[in-house]
């Protein structure tokens, strides 16, 4: 089992003090919601939750492609793509590019925004996985086009597509290129179902704005992870405008299931295998297969 | 001389509640119109209104968010702000006019959806969704006119649309400056900045081909409604007929598939190849 979600080397982050002492800062993670202390390497082991109180610490796309996806069997696409800067958008005297710059350097990533494709459980699927840690994975002008031709991809070559969120909403940066991102996404999923193929979303905390407001909550599944933070407006913005008390555990994974917003909630161990089943019971749908016998009588 | 308005100015006048709302442009142009109410879910908003009528010898549907001229018709019509069972509504009657084949016309003037407790609970982000989704494949024609503010995710939920027009002081915005201040600098205050960062008046979008067409106002719409008036509906006729003209000879389908290219080409990135390899895949000669 280990084995199956082995690190791939060329997606994990070493940490720096490889042949330095062990820092016994790095050695012990105090849990941020229950406070439990967890030995660094258990909590790792166990992709980043809180053995006591259940809490599911964030990860990055790469570890989000590990956990999820078949051994080798990813393929990254249009990893290439970088944001321009359409508005000339400075703040404070740091430009858009500059920031970008800097978050890179930070993150190790390019975007906010992971695509490509590979197998879950043995199902082949396009795959589009966000990156929190790069903007808030704020959806702008790459985000949006590289989902795009992820969907458009999986259409082309009958494929599921599986898409991971945990982002902030639109990115500011790029104006009203992030806003129309919102329609871009939804307009290219209207053509995945019209092919018969499934969209199976994944949530984890947190997930806001104009992510949750397009792509994410039309899909055929959405399974969330325990504890996450879902919503469109976030919480201090609604207590702020309405001046109500928000009842306990407002906008968390549960809420939105008792609310009937979401399908499923999740613990991040039994995600692939979850993502698995499912993708086996809607790849045999009749639908399904009559859309693959004629690609492959039509020779695509 | 007049100095050109910045952009917070456009937001103030794209604010003003002496513009004209939508339900003031339906009673202009909109023929015998019946409003129809409810989502058929939950409730019937009033910050979204809808309904039937006839516009220049064809039947159509409106839609439309519809703030208040005061502070009383404001708490009545929420700002302007519609909760899911406006989104709802919009999309209902969005289906029936592909039922019965009439265009849809949107008038877009919204802060923001509204960010309730209660919009929370009944999903808020999902009615947005939805619409986003129904619009991209609405089998019939579809234009969207910006006439005051265009707020974000609340704005875009009426207006992918086939045409997209703007009124030379209406916004269409990502975030409000407000929000976006408080985002950037946790200071609203510098909200004014923000608008001109954010670069949401009619001529930016039109530079980024966003908006097809913006319509002057020579008089600001809050001084003097009636040309402003007059100039959308001359707009939407000649956008209307063109989109007709266009589905009678091609078909519905190459609408649909106009309405998706013009969606897909929306965004701004570059492509930065490996170093050695140029543009044209060609392996370029290492330096010496």
């Amino acid at each position: 089992m280990r084995e199956l979600f082995r690190r791939q080397p060329r997606f994990t982050a070493e940490p720096q003090s490889q042949d330095s002492p062990a820092v016994p800062d790095d050695l012990w993670i105090k849990c941020p919601r229950c406070g439990e202390l967890v030995y660094t390497r258990e909590f790792e082991r166990v992709h980043r939750v809180c053995p006591r109180c259940n809490y599911h610490g964030r990860l990055t796309a790469r570890e989000r492609l590990n956990l999820l996806t078949d051994p080798d069997s990813f393929v990254e696409w249009d990893g290439d793509l970088e944001a321009a800067d359409p508005l000339a958008f400075v703040a404070d005297g740091e430009s858009y590019r500059d920031k970008i710059c800097a978050v890179t350097r930070k993150s190790g990533a390019r975007e906010a925004l992971v695509t490509g494709s590979a197998a879950i459980g043995g199902h082949p699927v396009a795959l589009a996985v966000a990156e929190f840690g790069f903007l808030g994975a704020s959806m702008g002008s790459v985000f949006g086009e590289k989902l795009v031709r992820a969907i458009e991809r999986a259409v082309d070559h009958g494929w599921a597509l599986v898409t991971v969120s945990s982002a902030g909403g639109a990115r500011m940066h790029e104006g009203p290129f992030s806003l129309l991102q919102m329609a871009k996404t939804t307009a290219a999923l209207a053509r995945l179902a019209e092919a018969g193929l499934a969209h199976l979303a994944v949530v984890a905390d947190p997930c806001y704005g104009g992510v949750t407001a397009s792509y994410v909550t039309v899909a055929d599944v959405i399974l969330a992870e325990p504890g996450a933070m879902i919503g469109f407006a976030g919480p201090r913005v609604i207590e702020q405008i309405t001046r109500q008390k928000l009842p306990e555990g407002f906008q968390t994974a549960e809420f939105l299931l008792a609310h009937g917003m979401i399908d499923l909630i999740v613990p991040r161990r039994g995600l692939s295998g979850q993502l698995a089943t499912l993708l086996g019971h809607y790849a045999a749908a009749p639908v399904r297969v009559a859309a693959a016998v004629v690609r492959e009588t039509s020779g695509a | 001389m007049l100095e050109a308005p910045s952009a917070w100015d456009r937001v103030l006048r794209a604010r003003n509640a002496a513009r004209p709302h939508a339900l003031d442009y339906i009673g202009d142009m909109i023929d015998g119109f019946v409003e129809l109410h409810g989502d058929r879910h939950f409730g019937d908003d009033h910050a979204l209104v809808g309904g039937i009528g006839g516009f220049r010898g064809r039947s159509v549907i409106v839609i439309g968010h519809q703030k208040g001229g005061n502070t009383r018709e404001n708490l009545e019509r929420n700002f302007g702000m519609p909760r899911p069972e406006g989104y709802r509504k919009a999309l209902r009657l969005m289906r029936q006019a592909e039922k019965f084949d009439m265009p849809v016309i949107s008038l877009v003037d919204t802060p923001a959806a509204d960010p309730g407790l209660g919009s929370e609970e009944r999903g808020q982000s999902v009615a947005i969704a939805e619409n986003l989704l129904a619009m991209a494949s609405l089998r019939v024609p579809t234009v969207a006119i910006v006439i005051g503010e265009g707020g974000s995710g609340g704005a875009l939920a009426i207006s992918v649309a086939d045409r997209l027009l703007m009124l030379e002081n209406a916004i269409y915005a990502v975030a409000s400056p407000e929000a976006c201040a408080t985002i950037l600098w946790r200071d609203v205050a510098r909200a004014p900045e923000a608008a001109a960062a954010l670069r949401l008046t009619a001529a930016d979008l039109f530079e980024f081909g966003i908006v097809d067409e913006v319509i002057p106002e020579p008089v600001s719409a809050d001084q003097e409604p009636g040309p402003v008036m007059r100039r959308v509906a001359d707009a939407l006729e000649r956008h209307l007929a063109e989109l007709e003209v266009g589905q009678h000879r091609d078909g519905v389908d190459a609408l649909l598939a106009r309405r998706y290219a013009k969606y897909r080409r929306i965004g701004r990135w570059q492509e930065v190849l490996p170093a050695g390899i140029a543009a044209n895949g060609a392996e370029l000669l290492a330096p010496e």
